[in-house]
């Protein structure tokens, strides 16, 4: 094994970590280290807690000193989207609404990666309260695409896959409604899993649409993520949507390497016209590889895939009016105008005013409207027979085969600004990874190489049944390790240099 | 499906409590009108006799012990508070003048 640094693997990290070559406080110093080296040009991260990581370090190598039993990934740093609950630590779900706000508590899946001995660097950058495809709906600035710095890192959790391609960290959290954690994943040339619904404890994870959210694991290899997943997944009884049932052997599948016998189906409605025609072309190379891999492919259809992201755009409005009404500014978070003649009423559509950003507005307002009396049945209801009508396509599907693909997007990263005039352009980036929210199955998005036409990562989604997250990371295994024999180098090597080491 | 009025937006945004100047509902009423002819179309797709879905995977009767668990401290659950007063929330007044 070659010397341990940024941009080793978190399994490396961890192997060497066992075998005593490096410490916890060496390899969370090296990271602050290229954290600030390049910081200044991706900006990640919302909020950096050396002290409180230092701290972790090292009370995990004196753990290990003393001859501990350890968590498989203990003393490797993480970073963690600014949307979970850590107890001290500024969360801010990158809103104004909650600048300052220190929780009294940690999220189930904080205290599952500290009890794992996992180090926690700092908070990510993200859209506020999730909301968004380029984080650039944040409070606090714009996070870069290290690929291209003019170019968005995805959304909502494009501050932690931006810090797993820049090498601040190797392994990071986020969260998935309709797509943000794949998304950012399929951008930067990342590996991000969305867990099944129910498979990662919600507790302590700030609500967006909370039929639809489902916090996972993030990080530049198949394997790491797979390694990232057993920690934070299980039954959680402050989750009352948490399933009780164990953990798929992730780690396991992830390192199988076979595919014979499997039977991988192609959607048909998820490789239109609307998908960029080099984004194709990685993922019918990649195709090819599950085939030489002994995996049998055949083209699946799920007509109702086309109405997804109607449903989505009113579902998860609808949620997201009804949770956001929590931030009224009278227990925690931002008041605005509490002169003593104001009311309660009135102080509370002040802050609201203030500490929104015009895209939670937005969505709040639709919701509001999709829920009224007199348009509930319409709207709402409709996009819930809808979300039967999805389910019963995937339910379909997985009749026929293990698991399904598709391109992660229609397209590469944009640019930054692109499509912040835009909502509904904007809003297309989720076509392909919405429907795996609204059935509650698990999805992956792992790099399938680089658009010829831009030279951008491609993402290349795997969608695997209720509760058999295995087959996915078997699959993602797989293909992960015939691509990079392929090219001869992983692709996040072919980055361009930031600066840092 | 009647077209959402400026009108309509202001109401909402009086429901959703949050205020909003002149230039918002402008730029709301344009996108609101756009985003829901987009969304309308769900209406196709469930035109038949479907059940709705809520959740992805109904679990239902969840239940916990009835059992004394520790809980935030007074101190832990004002931390956040814009304003507080003898250990109690303090918040702008509730009832009106008259």
């Amino acid at each position: 094994m070659s010397e341990i640094n940024v941009h080793s693997t978190a399994a490396e990290m961890a192997a060497a970590l066992a075998a005593g070559t490096t410490t916890s406080v060496a390899l969370t110093n090296a990271h602050f280290e290229q954290i600030a080296a390049v910081e200044p040009a991706v900006h990640s991260f919302l909020h950096l807690d050396h002290e409180g990581a230092l701290a972790q370090a090292a009370a995990v190598d004196a753990d290990r000193a003393a001859g501990k039993a350890l968590a498989p990934l203990a003393g490797v740093p993480l970073a963690l989207k600014d949307v979970l609950a850590q107890e001290g630590v500024p969360t801010t779900a990158g809103s104004k609404m909650l600048e300052n706000w220190r929780p009294p508590y940690d999220a189930t899946v904080v205290k599952k990666l500290k009890d794992a001995g996992i180090i926690i660097l700092g908070k990510t950058n993200m859209d506020e309260f999730a909301m968004g495809s380029s984080t650039e709906n944040s409070a606090y600035g714009n996070t870069h695409n290290p690929w291209d710095l003019t170019r968005i890192p995805g959304g909502s959790g494009g501050g932690s896959a931006a810090a797993l391609a820049a090498f601040q960290a190797p392994l990071a959290i986020g969260t998935d409604t309709g797509g943000s954690i794949r998304q950012p994943a399929a951008v930067t040339g990342t590996v991000g899993v969305k867990p099944t619904y129910g498979g990662v404890s919600r507790y302590g994870l700030i609500a967006f649409s909370s039929s639809l959210d489902q916090a996972g694991p993030c990080a530049r290899t198949v394997l790491d993520t797979a390694l990232l997943h057993e920690a934070i997944a299980g039954y959680d009884p402050m989750d009352s949507t948490s399933i009780n049932a164990p953990v798929p052997r992730v780690v396991e599948a992830a390192k199988k390497l076979d595919l014979k016998g499997l039977k991988i189906g192609v959607v048909k409605e998820l490789l239109g016209d609307g998908f960029q025609a080099g984004v194709r072309q990685r993922f019918e190379e990649a195709l090819e590889e599950l085939v030489k891999a002994g995996a049998t492919i055949v083209e699946v259809s799920c007509p109702n895939f086309d109405y997804g992201l109607a449903a989505y755009y009113l579902i998860a409005p609808s949620e997201a009016s009804s949770n956001l009404a929590r931030f009224d500014s009278m227990r925690y978070g931002l008041r605005v105008g509490d002169d003593g003649s104001r009311s309660a009423e009135a102080v509370m559509s002040l802050t609201r005013h203030e500490g929104f950003g015009a895209e939670v507005k937005r969505r709040i307002i639709l919701g509001t409207y999709a829920l009224s009396s007199g348009y509930y049945d319409a709207y709402y209801g409709s996009a819930q027979k809808v979300r039967t009508l999805v389910k019963r396509d995937f339910d379909n599907a997985f009749a026929e085969v293990d698991v399904l693909v598709s391109p992660t997007c229609p397209t590469t990263a944009f640019k930054l600004g692109e499509n912040t005039d835009d909502p509904l352009a904007m809003y297309l980036n989720d076509i392909a990874t919405i429907p795996v929210n609204l059935a509650g199955i698990g999805g992956m998005s792992l790099p399938c190489g680089l658009a010829p036409e831009d030279g951008l990562p491609v993402g290349f989604q795997i969608m695997s049944p209720g509760m058999r997250d295995d087959l996915m990371y078997q699959v993602g295994g797989t293909l992960e390790a015939a691509l990079v024999s392929r090219w001869g180098r992983t692709l996040l090597s072919q980055a361009p240099a930031l600066g840092g080491k | 499906m009647a077209a959402i009025s400026r009108e309509d937006v202001a109401h909402l945004a009086k429901l959703a409590r949050i205020d909003m100047n002149e230039s918002e509902l402008d730029h709301l009423v344009t996108e609101l009108g756009a985003i829901l002819g987009a969304v309308a179309r769900v209406q196709e797709a469930a035109a038949g006799d479907i059940p709705p879905t809520s959740h992805p995977f109904p679990v239902n009767n969840v239940f916990r012990q009835d059992e004394v668990r520790p809980s935030l401290s007074n101190a832990q659950a004002l931390s956040g508070a814009p304003a507080q007063d003898e250990e109690r929330f303090k918040v702008p007044q509730i009832l009106g003048e008259e």
